[in-house]
Parts: C-alpha cells; sequence; structure tokens
C-alpha cells in the first residue's frame, strides 16, 4: 500500500461533508489534484502566460517551451516514439471523434465492419455509431463473458477481414475489467484493421507503453490522472497521422493560406487548430510528474489492493451485488454495485450524508447497464490518495443504508 | 450518522408510495402518452393521462427510477386525478416552487406532495422528484395545443 502521506498533497481532501470527513470514492468520474498540478497552472498564469508559437517576445517562448515541453512528457509517459505522434486535444471523447471522423470518413466504407465491445464507454460508442450510419459500415459488438470480461475466441469470431477499426476500453470505467489489448490489436492487425483504445481509465492507474501495445490509436483524459479538465491525448501511430486529414480548420493549424486553398503544419499541430490548452497541458505535465515520481507500477499495485479489500470487505453486507470481474487482479480500483432493490441513488444519499462521494446512475454506459440487466448502479473508484480506512468508511455507510432503508420500507 | 436530514428527505409517506405505487400502469385506450426520461441517471417514466372535457378523468404511470421519482410520479397521478388542465398546471408551478425552495401558495392543500418539500434541500435529487410534473406537463400542453 502506498504511504498515507500521499493524501497531504491533495488539499481537497482535508475538508468535512455534511459534518464528516470527506472519503472521496469518485475517481473513476474526476480525480482530485495535487498541490503540485495547482501550482504548476498559477506558476504559468503568473510568469508565464502568453500565446504559442506566435511572436518573438520572450514569455511567447517560455510558453511554446512549457507546451513543448509537456508534449515531451507525455511522449516518455506512453513511450511513444516521436512527440509528432502526440496530439493535445480537449479530451478522450475528442480524441476518438477525431480519429472516427478523419480516419473513418476517410478508410470506411459501405459493408465495411467497425467492432466494439458491451462494455465500452458512450464516448467510445457514438462516434463509431455515427460513422456507421454516415458510411454504410457494420457496427458490431463483442459479447462479454459472465463475469464481464473479453475472451479472445470470442474476440477472434467477431473480427474478420471485414473489419476495418476495433476500438476497445483498456480498462472499463464501471466493471474495472483490464483488458488484453496487446492480443486484440495483434488479432486486429492480422485481418488489417486498425486498433483504437480508449484509455481514459487506464493512463491513471498502470504503465502505458504504446509501443509494446502495438495498437493504432489511443485515448486519455488529463483530469482522470490528477491534470486539470478540458485537457487529453491523442496518440496515433506517425504514418497513419500524416495521411489523416484535420477535423477542425483556422488559426495555429496552417502552413500557408491563400484566399481559396491553404496547406497545413506538420504533425503534431495540424491537429490542433485554434490556440491550444496551454496551461491545461502545462498542468498534466506536471500531473505525470507526480504520477511517475511515485511509480505507475506502485499505483497500479496499490488499486489491485484495495479492489480486493474492498470485494472482500463490502461482501459482508447483506444483499450487496458486485459486478465484473471476481478475481481482484483483474480489475483495476474500480467496484460496482447494488444494495438488495434499494436505488443507487438512494443508496448515494445516505453515503453522501456521510461524507462519503460514490458515482450512481448509468455511467455513460447504457448498453453495458442493459447487459446487466439494471438501469443504473452504485460505483466506487479508487485511486492513490484512497485508504483502507475509506474503505471500511464506505462498508459502514452502506450498512446504514441498508438499516435505513430497511426500516422505512 | 445523519439520520434527521435523512428524515427530512425520505418521510414515510413517500416511502409509502415508493411502496405502494399509486395509478401503476397504463390506460389503454383514447389516452395521451407521454414517455420521458432523466439522461444523466438513467430513471425513466411512462406516463398516460385521459383528458375529456379539459378534464384529466384519468392517469397511470409507469418507469424505473429511485424512490424519490416514482413516489413523485404516483403523488402526481393522485393529485391531477379530476383536476381541470389548468388547476393541473398550477400544481405543478406550486410543486417547481417548493423544489426550488420558493415560497409557494399554500392555499390549495397539497396533500401527499408536501412530504416532498424536504427534496428542496437535496439539490442532486431535484431532478428526480421532477421528472414525472414535466411529463405531464409536456403532455397537458400538446392535449391544449391541439384543442
Amino acid at each position: 500500500m502506498l504511504s498515507k502521506e500521499i493524501r497531504s498533497y491533495f488539499p481537497i481532501l482535508n475538508q468535512e461533508i455534511n459534518g464528516h470527513p470527506l472519503v472521496y470514492l469518485d475517481s473513476g468520474a474526476t480525480s482530485q489534484k495535487p498541490v503540485q498540478v495547482i501550482e504548476a497552472i498559477k506558476k504559468y498564469y503568473e510568469f508565464e502566460n502568453s500565446n504559442v508559437h506566435r511572436g518573438v517576445h520572450t514569455l511567447g517562448n517560455r510558453a511554446t517551451e512549457s507546451y513543448e515541453g509537456a508534449r515531451e512528457k507525455v511522449r516518455k509517459f506512453m513511450n511513444a516514439k516521436s512527440t509528432q505522434e502526440i496530439i493535445f486535444t480537449r479530451g478522450t471523447t475528442t480524441s476518438l471523434n477525431t480519429v472516427a471522423q478523419s480516419y473513418g470518413r476517410a478508410n470506411v466504407k459501405e459493408g465495411d465492419e467497425i467492432v466494439i465491445t458491451h462494455m465500452e464507454h458512450h464516448s467510445n460508442i457514438i462516434p463509431w455509431q455515427q460513422l456507421a450510419k454516415e458510411t454504410g459500415a457494420t457496427l458490431k459488438y463483442i459479447d462479454l463473458e459472465a463475469d464481464g470480461t473479453l475472451s479472445l475466441e470470442k474476440v477472434r469470431a467477431t473480427i474478420t477481414d471485414k473489419t476495418k477499426i476495433v476500438s476497445i476500453v483498456y480498462v472499463s470505467n464501471v466493471l474495472g475489467t483490464m483488458n488484453p489489448i496487446k492480443e486484440i490489436t495483434q488479432i486486429a492487425h492480422e485481418h488489417g484493421a486498425i486498433m483504437v483504445v480508449d484509455g481514459a481509465q487506464a493512463a491513471p492507474h498502470l504503465k502505458l507503453d504504446v509501443q509494446n501495445l502495438d495498437c493504432d490509436f489511443l485515448a486519455f483524459s488529463g483530469h482522470k490522472m490528477c491534470g486539470p479538465t478540458g485537457i487529453g491525448v491523442l496518440y496515433g501511430k506517425q504514418h497513419l497521422l500524416e495521411k489523416m486529414e484535420p477535423i477542425e480548420f483556422g488559426g495555429e493549424m496552417i502552413d500557408f493560406v491563400g484566399l481559396y486553398e491553404s496547406t497545413w503544419k506538420e504533425l503534431p499541430w495540424k491537429f490542433e487548430g485554434g490556440t491550444p490548452i496551454i496551461a491545461g497541458a502545462i498542468g498534466l505535465a506536471a500531473a505525470i510528474d507526480f504520477l511517475e515520481e511515485i511509480g505507475l507500477d506502485e499505483i497500479e499495485k496499490h488499486e489491485h489492493e484495495l479492489a480486493a479489500i474492498a470485494m472482500e470487505k463490502m461482501s459482508t453486507v447483506n444483499g450487496l451485488t458486485i459486478y465484473g470481474p471476481v478475481d481482484p487482479s483483474k480489475r483495476a480500483g474500480i467496484v460496482t454495485f447494488n444494495l438488495d432493490d434499494v436505488h443507487p441513488h438512494d443508496v448515494a444519499t445516505v453515503l453522501d450524508m456521510n461524507g462519503i462521494a460514490v458515482r450512481a446512475g448509468h455511467h455513460c454506459a447504457q448498453p453495458l447497464m442493459k447487459w446487466l440487466q439494471c438501469t443504473a448502479t452504485a460505483r466506487a473508484s479508487f485511486y492513490l490518495y484512497n485508504t483502507e480506512e475509506d474503505i471500511d468508511r464506505l462498508v459502514a455507510g452502506l450498512r446504514t443504508a441498508k438499516e435505513y432503508f430497511s426500516d422505512v420500507f | 450518522m445523519s439520520s434527521n436530514n435523512l428524515d427530512q428527505l425520505y418521510r414515510q409517506v413517500i416511502m409509502d408510495h415508493y411502496k405502494n405505487p399509486r395509478n401503476k400502469g397504463s390506460i389503454e385506450d383514447g389516452a395521451l402518452t407521454i414517455d420521458m426520461n432523466n439522461p444523466t441517471c438513467g430513471d425513466r417514466i411512462h406516463l398516460t393521462l385521459q383528458v375529456e372535457d379539459g378534464v384529466v378523468q384519468n392517469a397511470k404511470f409507469d418507469g424505473e427510477g429511485c424512490s424519490i421519482s416514482m413516489s413523485s410520479a404516483s403523488m402526481m397521478t393522485q393529485a391531477i386525478k379530476g383536476k381541470k388542465i389548468d388547476e393541473a398546471l398550477q400544481l405543478s408551478h406550486i410543486f417547481s416552487d417548493m423544489m426550488l425552495g420558493k415560497e409557494y401558495d399554500d392555499s390549495i392543500d397539497l396533500g401527499d406532495i408536501e412530504a416532498l418539500n424536504g427534496v428542496a434541500k437535496f439539490p442532486a435529487r431535484i431532478k428526480c422528484a421532477t421528472l414525472a410534473w414535466k411529463a405531464m406537463e409536456k403532455g397537458v400542453s400538446e392535449e391544449q395545443q391541439q384543442n
């Protein structure tokens, strides 16, 4: 387990909610921010703020160096070959839409197939639904095993020579399932399809290595990994990005502009139309420094341990159902559950009155809720600042909820 | 444990409506049908209204959701049955004021609905309580436009 001292870096955790010390178990939605990230953004606005890639003045140079320095930091963080493969976006959603609209429209046609799974977040479903509708391609879903994992046999049975794009979540935001991306990528490539990875829940929690995975695109968001909101990353293999057209046009992304024709900057800037998210990228770089100092492997281990403890302790609460892989080593620090017939909103309100923040609802994964045969669930998601005491508070809160609703019912 | 605060939200009468919903089901023939959901949480209501001569003769609901949304639907159908459209809309406005924590017209007997006034203190749950009322307003205003 990681040291509890990590908590002291997160000012927000040091407060009371509804008369109880805050237990934050909603990092899957967004993580909290350490002082290192808050300070980096403050420092940028106080000493460096200026637009990038233009002008000759000193502040402009400082801002450009910090912004491009952040890109190099991201490259190293995910082990990409070149900074030309790192595009800053608004977040995972924008990154995935960029692939669907740019690569997808140019390469997918009627009769082709796009393959996703039943455990995708809406942001990895709808861009492909839209692409399939526009092009006449077929959207196919890989079915899940009973424990919410993927079997490679079913992956093989679904991907065919007609498949042009396979897009799969690395770590499920509901089930916590960690998918075998490297193996699936190999299967996709055997059929000549490209592999897109939704890494939103992976980047915060495990060591990314895009060269080892050999995936063609990988998307993630800064705000789930201690960084600010509004910044995300699209990684893409250089030879693919070079052939792709930008989807946003305007300032910053152009090389030459004529009256009727224009040309684009080289990679990665041709995909970054408009003033970029400078402070966001700098905040993300500070978050990467913070996470790497602790160690992504250590963070992953910490979360596996918390998931194992949570599953064990939560299962002592009568009437509690936990969804997803039974084996904690197969899941990240995400535990989704329901308590008897009590609606997850009602569970979440009781927990909130006890200072405990969990998510309740469909978690932007309505098709998965259908697969689970429930309309909504509650979710506790853990991060590096959570402790075993947080789990004890959660379990006590669940017992209170159960007692409360068995009283009123 | 802040059970006193919780008791303000989960009053006995709310739990009674949740456990024993009134007017659960669907009116088959010649009824106004309204389907509405709350996209942020997945709550869903299917409301059917039978309106004759400007009066809500019958109202039934079906759906899925938390105790607040389902009890509110049950209370709403109970409250508007036998009321003129204008009266039903007036109730809806009073209910909306109540949810926003504003002063509301208490010259009308609200009956069970009054029990939901604690929801105003739980901003995250206001949308749960208003779903059924929004569905009713939508159906009734469509009916008004047609006539």
